[in-house]
């Protein structure tokens, strides 16, 4: 028992560790993500086994490369969230080479040039996701529509390889866009907004997953329920979430309030895209969002708002992977000045003034 | 009772209470050991005077050492015996040095020091109360060991309206404030009211945790005849036990930084405490005992011991048993509470608990980069940002952490409690503290040393002038004669 270091308290500590904080996100992603599975079938599948797979690789190489220690931070779960975040926002019948690219990508120079876990500026997953949609835009916007495992059109295992490994360039069923694809080439074409939303945005199936959209990101529902499971576990904090979804609807609803034919009610621009997963998965990263309440309420509202105007008037359908980004950039700068009031101070860390005396006659 | 404030402070954490085991145990007397080690200095400030050499034979409760300054406390004998020696020895002191201590050996008999019971203390003036408590080496027993008598006087001074009592015990394990509480509610309201006559207080609050029912109903009960003394029941958050968290749980006020709580008109005591200086008062008793929980996972028969002070903490141990060996013994709760180097230290003023640890308590794990998940930002109670602190630390920038807050944090520990990378934050800011404390030391003395050299040249100047002038007189005085 003799003793010889000196060991400062706290000598219990809560049941968390980075290990099971990864596994929990990973848990409360996976119904979303097994419906995703579901529907797409064994391509889907393939996808996200060769995302996972090119990220491991490349965490334990770069590792090996930089003398750290290799078992530990491999088996932190960090690496293989990333690729499963990152597989969950691709289209599900991506060729092997994207999710590869990807995997890669997001691990080599969206997290270990930084200098590994905790380090990185940008949220590695989208970084890849932008870096491959810039790249490869058609093989990254070319949808599928669902096809549920063992239902009949859905394509057998050797079908599935011959579409992921690229035997296969035009498999029936794959269609162009997204609803917020349709609405975007619709605008170009001059259709008003109800005509290009006709048969091609629901909400109920939205809120489902019963719609072609990325893998993981398809039922609203599903979704959102995972966001929920990781607000009761405390792995993340409401002010993200809310203030991203807030500033979405309170966008779309003033401009579809002013102009229903061209801008998107609250519903369609909630439900549809990466707004829902962006909100509760990938916004929410730890290491690249700020640390204060208030900076993350400043932060998740950035994000929302961007994502809505690049929705509406940049150059891409899908918004949410930018705006993360250029959020993730004001990170530093948000937690340098919104930090906490100190107890004891003011805001701008002066004293407070004591309260006046309650007695009649205060001494000296 | 309707109260829309909820009674709490920001932040905080909800460590596994572990009171279970203890909180149902009367507090019972440990049978006095072989030896007792009274170190000079149980308390913070300036160590006490020996006033005893050894083979002197003493009595029960006389002064053994007196107080030396402003901010210390006089020591007593736990009981009657011969002073065996005065020496270095390890007590429970975050300095980890050895402390002279004066060691007993009892005779077995008990023999009190002449006591007066005669004094009416409501007859006494606040001032007398405060002295009394000084005398009887009385010092903060919630584990802060702030000599009592101090912020007694703190009344005559400032404003003080509201005396708090510490009922919170948020630290797991420990319960012997709970089974004081439930056990003499009534000797604890009674030196509650003595504190609020020094303090000159029109109002008594006493915070207690929520988890602790029959400690509240005890005192509810006890409280009933004395309108101006109030039971609350605080929610139970760790550090509710904190000063400044319990005073802006119970009332919303902040005490602003660099302030006092006397300077938003509060003065917080612990019960215990409240408990000592009502047997000082009453029974004219100097604090030689105290109530220690033994409890942890190791121990085999956790309890509520009332000892004498100077007790070894592996008599302690023994009484209570040992499953396995501990793999961590700590003097007070696991959040704050430090750790001993072995069981031969003595229980002192402040030790309100024995903790012996296994492993698998501990949950010691690998510590990883941060992942700067916040959830310090999210726990800290005093709205510090722990990660940022830690990282200027680390890389030797303690000014930076300063711009942090680093002088703000009061080490709770709540940060590291919740850190999923095992980052020992509070070790970071106890470390920083500890460099800016000896920076700050090293700056005094470097001014002390230009004041004196400044003074010394002051003197030689008024020396030199002196003789000048004297000489100037002479001269003048004998051209005076010359010319007369
Ligand atoms: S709790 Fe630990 S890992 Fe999380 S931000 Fe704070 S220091 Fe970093
Ligand atoms: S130890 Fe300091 S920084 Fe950590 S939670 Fe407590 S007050 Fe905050």
């Amino acid at each position: 028992m003799a003793q010889t270091e000196v060991i400062g308290g706290p000598h219990v500590r809560a049941p968390s560790s980075v290990p099971r904080t990864m596994a929990l996100v990973l848990l409360a992603s996976s119904p979303a993500a097994g419906l995703g599975l579901y529907l797409f079938g064994w391509p889907a599948l393939n996808l996200l086994m060769v995302t996972i797979a090119a990220a491991l690789l490349s965490e334990t190489l770069s590792l090996w490369l930089m003398g750290k220690p290799v078992r530990s931070s491999l088996f932190d779960g960090s690496a293989l969230l990333t690729a499963w975040l990152l597989a969950l926002t691709l289209p599900p019948w991506a060729p092997w080479w994207i999710g590869a690219l990807g995997g890669a990508f997001a691990i080599l120079i969206g997290k270990q040039v930084f200098g590994g876990i905790g380090q990185n500026l940008f949220n590695p997953a989208m970084l890849a996701r932008v870096a491959l949609l810039i790249s490869f835009p058609l093989e990254m916007t070319t949808w599928a529509q669902p096809h549920p495992l063992f239902a009949a059109d859905s394509p057998d295992f050797l079908t599935a390889l011959s579409i992921t490994f690229g035997t296969a360039p035009h498999i029936d069923g794959m269609t162009s866009a997204t609803v917020l694809g349709y609405v975007k080439t619709g605008f170009t074409q001059g259709h008003t907004l109800s005509q290009s939303l006709t048969g091609h945005f629901a909400p109920t199936a939205s809120l489902l997953g019963d719609t072609n959209g990325s893998l993981g990101e398809t039922s609203a529902l599903l979704v959102v329920l995972g966001g929920l499971v990781l607000l009761q576990q405390r792995i993340i904090t409401w002010q993200i979430p809310l203030a991203m979804l807030a500033a979405i609807a309170a966008l779309s609803g003033l401009f579809h309030w002013i102009d229903p034919e061209r801008y998107g009610g609250v519903l369609f621009h909630l439900l549809s895209g990466g707004a829902l997963l962006g909100a509760f998965f990938i916004a929410t990263d730890p290491v690249t969002s700020p640390s204060s309440p208030r900076g993350q309420l400043l932060f998740g509202a950035g994000c929302g708002a961007l994502t809505w105007v690049i929705r509406t008037w940049g150059g891409y359908p899908e918004g949410v992977a930018f705006a993360v980004l250029l959020m993730n950039a004001v990170t530093p700068l948000i937690d340098h000045y919104l930090r906490p009031r100190v107890y004891g101070r003011t805001r701008r860390g002066e004293p407070l003034r004591p309260p006046a005396p309650r007695n009649e006659t205060s001494d000296e | 009772m309707l109260r829309l404030r909820r009674l709490r402070f920001r932040g905080g954490v909800h460590p596994e209470g572990h009171k279970q085991s203890t909180t149902d145990r009367e507090i019972e007397p440990l049978p006095l050991p072989a030896r007792l080690y009274l170190p000079v200095q149980q308390h913070i400030g300036a160590p006490a005077e020996p006033l005893v050499k050894p083979g002197d034979y003493v009595l029960k409760g006389q002064l053994l050492a007196r107080s030396a300054g402003a901010v210390s406390a006089p020591v007593h004998a736990s009981t009657s015996g011969t002073v065996v020696a005065i020496e270095p020895f390890t007590a429970p002191h975050p300095s980890g040095l050895p402390v002279r201590t004066v060691i007993l050996e009892p005779d077995g008999e008990e023999r009190w020091a002449e006591r007066s019971y005669d004094s009416d203390a409501f007859a006494m003036t606040p001032e007398e109360i405060a002295a009394r408590v000084g005398a009887a080496g009385i010092v903060g027993m919630g584990g802060a060991a702030f000599p009592a008598a101090v912020k007694l006087n703190l009344g005559s001074r400032n404003t003080v309206h509201t005396l708090v009592i510490n009922g919170g015990e948020c630290e797991p394990y420990l319960t012997c404030d709970d089974r004081l509480m439930q056990e003499r509610p009534r000797e604890i309201i009674d030196g509650v009211r003595i504190m609020m006559r020094a303090l000159h207080a029109h109002t008594a609050r006493i915070a207690i945790e929520d988890n602790k029912p029959y400690a509240i109903a005890a005192m509810t009960a006890a409280a009933a005849a004395c309108p101006d003394v109030h039971v609350t029941a605080v929610p139970t958050r760790y550090p509710m036990g904190s000063e400044k968290q319990m005073i802006q749980a119970l009332t919303g006020l902040e005490v602003p930084a660099g302030k006092l709580s006397a300077d938003v008109g509060i003065v917080v005591h612990n019960v215990a405490t409240a408990h000592a200086v009502r047997n000082a008062l009453r029974r004219d008793q100097a604090l030689i005992s105290r109530i220690v929980t033994v409890g942890g996972g190791a121990v085999d028969t956790p309890r509520n011991l009332e000892v004498p002070l100077g007790t070894l903490v592996s008599d302690l141990l023994e009484a209570c048993g040992l499953k396995e060996e501990p793999a961590r013994l700590l003097a007070g709760g696991p959040m704050m509470g430090m750790v001993l180097p072995h069981a031969q230290v003595p229980v002192v003023k402040g030790t309100n608990g024995i903790i012996a640890l296994t492993a698998k308590e501990i949950n010691a794990g690998e510590v990883r980069p941060c992942i700067r998940c916040a959830r310090c930002v999210a726990a800290c109670p005093c709205g510090l940002m722990p990660l940022e602190m830690a990282s200027r630390v680390r890389s030797g920038d303690i000014d930076g952490a300063v711009s942090y807050g680093l002088g703000d944090c009061i080490s709770c520990g709540s940060c590291s409690y919740v850190c999923p990378s095992n980052i020992p934050l509070v070790q970071y800011f106890n470390f920083a503290k500890g460099a800016l404390a000896n920076q700050r030391e090293e700056q005094r003395k470097t001014e002390e040393t230009r004041r004196l050299a400044a003074e010394r040249n002051a003197r030689l100047e008024a020396a030199k002038q002196q003789k000048a002038n004297q000489q100037r007189r002479r001269s003048e005085a004998a051209e005076s004669t010359e010319s007369g």
